[in-house]
């Protein structure tokens, strides 16, 4: 029992593994939101259907589910990953879909006068898009995105399943070398709390920062 | 790697069996995350300061932690407690305190739009505290807060199949055992995500129905 600083390593170790992750999946994640929730939006059919397809079909199956299927079945198609890179995938296409309904939502919560005031400034789709209802649709997906954040970083405990060594596999692995069952577990419970309450302090400062001087316009 | 159509048909029935396990837990999870979710929203309307300080810790705490440590704490950690669970009531009772946090959020609201005169209505009357819950506020406010709480129970069911690694035989830990028993994972995998999104969509215009048929009351 002398060799608790060692493990104590182990699982900073696994913390920054889970770390990682969450942050590249969160890279991930942002950019697809962007690309499906606007898709949802396009004028052309066949755009719109993509992206709900998309969508549907991510948030209609686990993570779990999809994160096996990018480990075990994408291989035998051709593509090797490594357990990060199938990990990073599948979290950040699955937290992606949900962000993706974020978006879309954000975007039409926007007046419809916003919408008018564009056309009537000749803008053209996109302009309208990048320079009136972006920036403050933006403010709206905030806090959402700060909650789907934190799914994502609860989310990434599975990865621990395919062997990536992570918060939740260090603490197995005490586990099965100490015996001690109680310890490790609730370290990394209140690692995860400390990770997941960082994230909400960071978003709402965020928040704070983006909504500045908008006290005026905002409802 | 080549579709197996007679690997799929052999193996179906092993998947169906562990998909009834997938839909018990949910089922039992469901029911229990209600009930836990409105004693976390009551116990965090407590009068008592700090009942509803802990409550509000406990939630916030549940809610940020992962589903999957929680199992294995309950799983591996209150045995040496002297509380010894079964894989599957391990499972439904994780499962089913990790909803009722997200549960008590919608209980929360739906109670706070309760309009203000029903509680002075009850009070007039002179109804008991029970009283006023039973018969006023929560037949009021509980219709509105059957979509949320439905679109819960589909996340509820997307999230069972964390359930194998505490080693309940449901749907997902059926599908990695014929895998690697037979060493084809292609077709095992993909079965279990059709079976989920088949659901899944089925669950949707469900919801819609729902939403329909509860927003009269508002």
């Amino acid at each position: 029992m002398g060799d608790w600083s060692g493990y104590i390593g182990l699982m900073l170790d696994g913390a920054r593994v889970t770390v990682e992750l969450t942050v590249l999946g969160c890279a991930l994640a942002l950019p697809v939101a962007f690309a499906a929730g606007l898709g949802r939006l396009s004028r052309f059919w066949a755009v719109r259907a993509l992206a709900l397809a998309y969508i549907e079909f991510f948030r209609g199956t686990s993570i779990f589910v999809q994160l096996f299927w990018a480990y075990f079945v994408l291989p035998l198609i051709g593509f090797e990953l490594t357990p990060l890179q199938a990990g990073v995938l599948a979290l950040g296409l699955n937290v992606g879909a949900y962000g993706a309904e974020v978006v879309r939502s954000a975007v039409q919560s926007i007046g419809r006068e916003q919408h008018e005031a564009c056309v009537a400034l000749n803008l053209t789709r996109w302009q309208g898009l990048r320079h009136v209802l972006l920036p403050q649709a933006f403010v709206v997906m905030i806090p959402t995105f700060g909650n789907n954040a934190i799914e994502l970083l609860k989310a990434t405990s599975v990865v621990s399943l395919i062997s990536l060594t992570d918060l939740t596999f260090q603490a197995q692995v005490v586990r099965s070398q100490t015996g001690s069952t109680a310890i490790p577990f609730l370290t990394v419970l209140v690692i995860y709390f400390a990770l997941a309450s960082a994230i909400s302090f960071g978003m709402k400062t965020l928040e704070r920062r983006m909504t500045r001087g908008l006290d005026g316009i905002r409802h | 790697m080549e579709w197996d159509w007679a690997f799929v048909r052999e193996i179906m029935p092993t998947l169906l069996d562990g998909l009834k396990i997938t839909v018990l837990a949910t089922v039992l999870g469901s029911a229990l995350a209600a009930v836990v979710g409105l004693a976390f929203a009551l116990l965090r309307r407590s009068p008592n300061r700090l009942v509803s300080r802990i409550t509000a810790f406990l939630v916030e705490f549940i809610r940020g932690t992962p589903l999957l440590v929680q199992l294995y704490f309950l799983f591996y950690v209150l045995p040496g407690a002297g509380i010894l669970l079964s894989p599957l009531t391990a499972g439904v009772i994780g499962l089913g305190v990790h909803y009722a946090t997200y549960m008590a959020e919608v209980f929360r609201a739906g109670i706070d739009n309760t309009p203000r005169g029903q509680w002075e209505a009850a009070k007039a009357c002179n109804l008991t505290a029970v009283q006023t819950w039973q018969h006023i506020i929560l037949p009021q406010a509980i219709p509105p807060m059957i979509p949320a709480l439905a679109n819960y129970f589909v996340a509820m069911f997307k999230e069972t199949p964390l359930l194998s690694a505490i080693t309940v035989v449901e749907l997902m830990s059926q599908a990695r055992s014929v895998a690697n028993f037979n060493y084809r994972y292609l077709e095992p995998m993909t079965l279990v995500g059709v079976l989920f999104l088949a659901i899944s969509l089925i669950a949707v215009p469900a919801l819609h129905l729902l939403e329909r048929r509860f927003r009269r009351y508002r």
